[in-house]
């Protein structure tokens, strides 16, 4: 009698109200997420990478944009160069963390930005059916038929080079794709049971989008979204390697993969570089899409 | 006294499509010339097999999908554009329960939000929508205190179609539309809800229409029922008055179909014979003349009309009607 | 399925048309007047006028659209004013160059991809799959012009085996020599390819397995010949689809690879064109390269459309 706790009393009730609450989807996806290591690593790892890029400074010695003649690609290990210098003399370490910000946002905008204009119009597009619906999904089979690069460097390439046009490029390269998914996913979803229920009493048109269709509509979406960036850091980084994305003198990883490609024979090593960043960076977003998809593939 | 639902000539036809120009191939008649009355008050049951137009009808009177041809009036108001009652009025007066419980409900939302939504899209505060939901579950037999804020994932089959019962009543409707709700409940849990069901029928004072292709079930809940085939009334009447003694054949084969425990009454022959033709061509004249023993020349050429008896009944058949040319009448 | 594959030919009239609306609008919006960039700076003015005129450059645009479709449709791709000589010429020798790094690219990717995705179905779960699962991830985030670089350095700079660009003389090669410069390329190409497909093949294997063949694997223990012939028979359809849109993304898309190794191909030509604000062939290329996109595309859809057919019957 005298060893009856308090705790064993206090337990129903906390069970009993945890019970009542209910599980919404959001919050068993991130509990899954939460459990998921890799993708705990890779939201770390791109975690760390945006504050080294963001707050450069503190995190570089040197300035990206001075070289220096008597310098020009010392290798690894250099003496105040840990990474070197490239093939004007400036130092490639501080060249690769300011490269960060503009290959990261030449790779993330795009996709934020085709995610909006293309994510409205496929939901449109899907659930207003008929001539709408055709009419959108005409125009994006129109862009559709070229190959992103294709389409990315015919609009750098012709209206000229720089960060506004790459990131102008690489939206409307992404926007045919998001159109896709998105009118995909909202015309299964509008022809569900619920949305049917939802009609019936008598809601409007944005009444249904906001409550029923939007909440089941975004999961798919996102990831889908996220697999994007990956591709389009490597565009991205593509465009100015070829010239027709950032110019110099800017840093940026695909552009110093241009030019360090000149000096191969002198130092094979230092070119592999920026790669490197470009590589580990669209890794990470990959594997972080994937571990997205899997835990919102929750089974109900 | 005036019918709470009159509906006249009802009409469906669904065209397909295929072909290089994407032009109509076909039409299925789902739905053709379907009339009938409720009153305010009593539970019409519609009964009839697959594919006979029962959901369609259904879908159509609450105006899901678009009509090609009737009229259907509420309480005397005709429902359409310009006319006396809009499809948003028409819909605070007449909701509908849908058969798959677990489809019918946003799995993203907890089932009080999802009972609330009703009465907030008409106008309803949130805080009100929520309260109001949460004294249906009370009146569905579902404590709010646990079971507000579950999902319907979290829910039994019987429990979520109490939820959906919840939604419909949430609009404070006259006429609640049954599509099969129960037909795909345990049979014990089916007993739970058709419980609840008349129940709750007395305690609001609503009409129902019961969709259902289980006659047992119709039986037990219906004032009248409306037997369809093929996009058509053939038999229409009150219940038991009709399971004793049904006129149209399609309805005898029907009923003389159902399993009896009662050893004396067994079925010697197969009721009905051939196959259930396709509602993309249905026969000319009598779509039943196919399966029909009786079935004779001018089944084929004339189609019977719905011809209201003195007794509360109406029957679609030759047989029964005197100068129709056919031997039996 | 004949009235879908007609829909679907006639289908990509309005695709090609839009298209070539796109190009043609990009050729406007560019900066500085159309003329200047039809014809290089240095001619005098009165010729520019006159070039104006005939090219109907005075006139309303959708009637200048119209004017340039219809040269377009005859073969005229305009002239190349760096070159001098008519675009459709250079462009057909480069396309030819770009083939023959496509084609050997997409042989040896889709057979790779076959293969590798095929063992790692059928050995699900082992450390061979876990491999490829890891191979497949890092071949989706590589850039494979990086991949190329990274090529040229060991084999070039480093073990000096192989050239690092250039094709070593025009044509088809003739001699182990010429040949020796299509090995880093066609590898480099091929990257892409292998990893989508050996990703969809094992995805769909895995499928077909789960479907039917559980018990009977089972009970007899080995793969014998007659499941995996029916395995890859039921697998095929779609793979060959996506084998198509991948060569047209190599033919379309292969700039890229083309830049790294100094590759005369399509790729190479529009790189110069935009080194040299050559318009003219710059938007030709494009137009041309898009066009076999999506009559690659249309051809895959009819194939699947027949394919699907017979294996219905």
């Amino acid at each position: 009698m005298t060893d009856t706790p308090a705790i064993a009393i206090a337990e129903p009730v906390e069970a009993l109200r945890r019970a009542q609450q209910g599980k919404s989807y959001w919050k068993r996806v991130w509990e899954r997420l939460r459990r998921d290591k890799v993708t705990l690593a890779m939201a770390a790892i791109l975690i760390a990478l945006l504050t080294m890029v963001i707050f450069a400074p503190w995190f570089t010695a040197h300035d990206p944009y001075q070289g220096s003649v008597l310098r020009r690609l010392k290798p690894i290990g250099f003496p105040g160069h840990w990474l070197g210098t490239d093939e004007v003399g400036r130092d490639l370490w501080s060249r690769m963390v300011y490269g960060g910000r503009l290959s990261l946002l030449a790779g993330v905008m795009p996709v934020f930005l085709a995610l909006l204009v293309g994510g409205f119009l496929g939901i449109l597009a899907g659930y207003a059916g008929g001539l709408v619906n055709s009419a959108i999904m005409r125009l994006a089979d129109v862009l559709y038929a070229f190959p992103s690069i294709l389409l990315a460097i015919a609009i750098t390439g012709i209206l000229g080079a720089g960060l506004k046009n790459t990131i102008l490029a690489l939206t409307i390269a992404f926007v045919p794709p998001l159109v896709r998914i998105s009118e995909a996913v909202t015309t299964q979803a509008r022809h569900l049971d619920f949305v049917e229920a939802a009609r019936a009493s008598g809601a409007g048109t944005m009444r249904i989008l906001q409550y029923h269709i939007l909440s089941n509509v975004l999961g798919p979406i996102l990831v889908y979204a996220t697999s994007l960036i990956s591709i389009g850091i490597i565009l991205a980084a593509g465009l100015s390697f070829l010239g027709l994305g950032v110019t110099p003198p800017n840093a940026e990883w695909g552009l110093m993969l241009n030019n360090l490609r000149q000096a191969l024979w002198v130092d094979p090593v230092i070119c592999a570089l920026p790669g490197v960043m470009i590589f580990i960076t669209s890794m990470c977003f990959n594997l972080l899409s994937d571990g997205l998809r899997q835990a919102m593939d929750v089974r109900l | 006294m005036r019918p709470l639902l009159a509906v006249d000539g009802l009409t469906k036809h669904f065209p397909l499509r295929g072909g290089p120009l994407n032009r109509t191939k076909a039409v299925v008649q789902a739905v053709d010339d379907v009339s009938f009355e409720v009153g305010a008050g009593e539970t019409l049951g519609i009964v009839g097999e697959s594919g006979c137009g029962k959901s369609t009808t259904a879908r159509l009177l609450m105006h899901l999908v678009p009509l090609d041809h009737g009229t259907i009036a509420f309480d005397g108001k005709a429902v359409g554009a310009g006319a006396g009652l809009s499809r948003r009025d028409l819909h605070r007066q007449m909701q509908m329960v849908f058969q798959d419980s677990y489809a019918s409900l946003n799995p993203r939302l907890p089932v009080a939000m999802s009972i609330a939504f009703g009465p907030l899209v008409h106008g309803l505060a949130k805080s009100a929508s929520l309260a109001r939901a949460r004294d249906l579950l009370q009146a569905v037999g579902l404590d709010p205190m646990l079971f507000a804020n579950r999902y319907p994932h979290e829910l039994s089959g019987g429990q979520r179609q109490r939820i959906n019962v919840a939604r419909a009543l949430a609009l404070e409707p006259r006429l609640v539309i049954l599509d099969e709700a129960v037909s795909a409940l345990d049979k014990s849990i089916e007993a739970q809800v058709l419980n609840l069901l008349i129940d709750i029928k007395e305690q609001f004072d609503l009409t129902y229409i019961f969709i259902s292709h289980d006659l047992n079930v119709v039986r037990f809940i219906s004032d009248r029922v409306l037997v369809m085939y093929l996009g058509k009334v053939v038999e229409l009447g009150p219940v038991d008055r009709i399971y004793r003694e049904p006129r149209h054949p399609y309805t005898k084969a029907l009923l003389s179909a159902m399993p009896s425990m009662d050893p004396r009454r067994r079925t010697m022959d197969a009721p009905l014979s051939g196959d259930p033709p396709n509602p993309i061509n249905p026969p000319s004249g009598c779509r039943f003349r196919t399966r029909c023993p009786f079935a004779e020349a001018v089944c084929a050429d004339v189609p019977p009309t719905l011809t209201m008896g003195h007794d509360g009944r109406a029957v679609a058949c030759h047989m029964l009607v005197s100068g129709s040319g056919h031997r039996r009448a | 399925m004949w009235a879908y594959i007609v829909r679907r030919l006639l289908y990509a009239v309005p695709i090609l048309l839009g298209v070539s609306m796109l190009v043609f609008a990009l050729i406007h919006l560019a900066p500085g007047d159309v003329v200047d960039l039809l014809v290089p700076p240095e001619v005098p003015k009165e010729i520019a006028d006159s070039l104006r005129a005939r090219f109907a450059l005075d006139q309303a645009v959708y009637i200048q659209y119209f004017a340039w479709l219809g040269r377009l449709l005859v073969g005229d791709l305009g002239i190349s004013f760096f070159t001098n000589r008519p675009v459709a010429d250079e462009l057909f020798s480069a396309l030819s160059n770009t083939l023959m790094l496509a084609l050997p690219a997409a042989l040896l990717g889709f057979s790779l991809g076959v293969v590798l995705g095929a063992l790692a179905a059928f050995n699900r779960g082992t450390w061979l799959d876990k491999a490829f699962s890891a191979t497949a991830i890092t071949g989706v985030s590589l850039p494979h012009y990086w991949v190329g670089i990274v090529l040229v350095a060991i084999f070039s700079v480093i073990l000096n085996v192989l050239p690092a660009q250039g094709m070593g003389g025009s044509g088809f090669p003739t001699s182990w020599e010429q040949a020796r410069h299509l090995i880093l390329p066609v590898v480099t190409l091929s990257l892409i390819p292998m990893g989508v497909i050996s990703r969809l093949v094992r995805a769909n294997v895995l499928e077909i397995l789960s479907h039917e063949f559980v018990g009977t694997l089972h009970a007899k223990g080995l793969l014998s010949r007659r499941v995996l012939y029916h395995v890859m028979k039921n697998a095929a359809p779609s793979a060959l689809a996506l084998m198509g849109l991948q060569f047209g993304y190599l033919l379309g898309g292969s700039i890229l690879v083309e830049t790294v190794f100094n590759w005369p191909g399509s790729g190479g030509l529009m790189n110069l064109a935009i080194f040299r604000r050559d318009v003219p062939v710059l938007s030709a290329t494009i137009l041309v390269l898009a066009t076999i996109f999506v009559v690659i595309n249309i051809l895959v859809d009819v194939l699947q459309a027949l394919i699907d057919a017979r294996m219905r019957r």
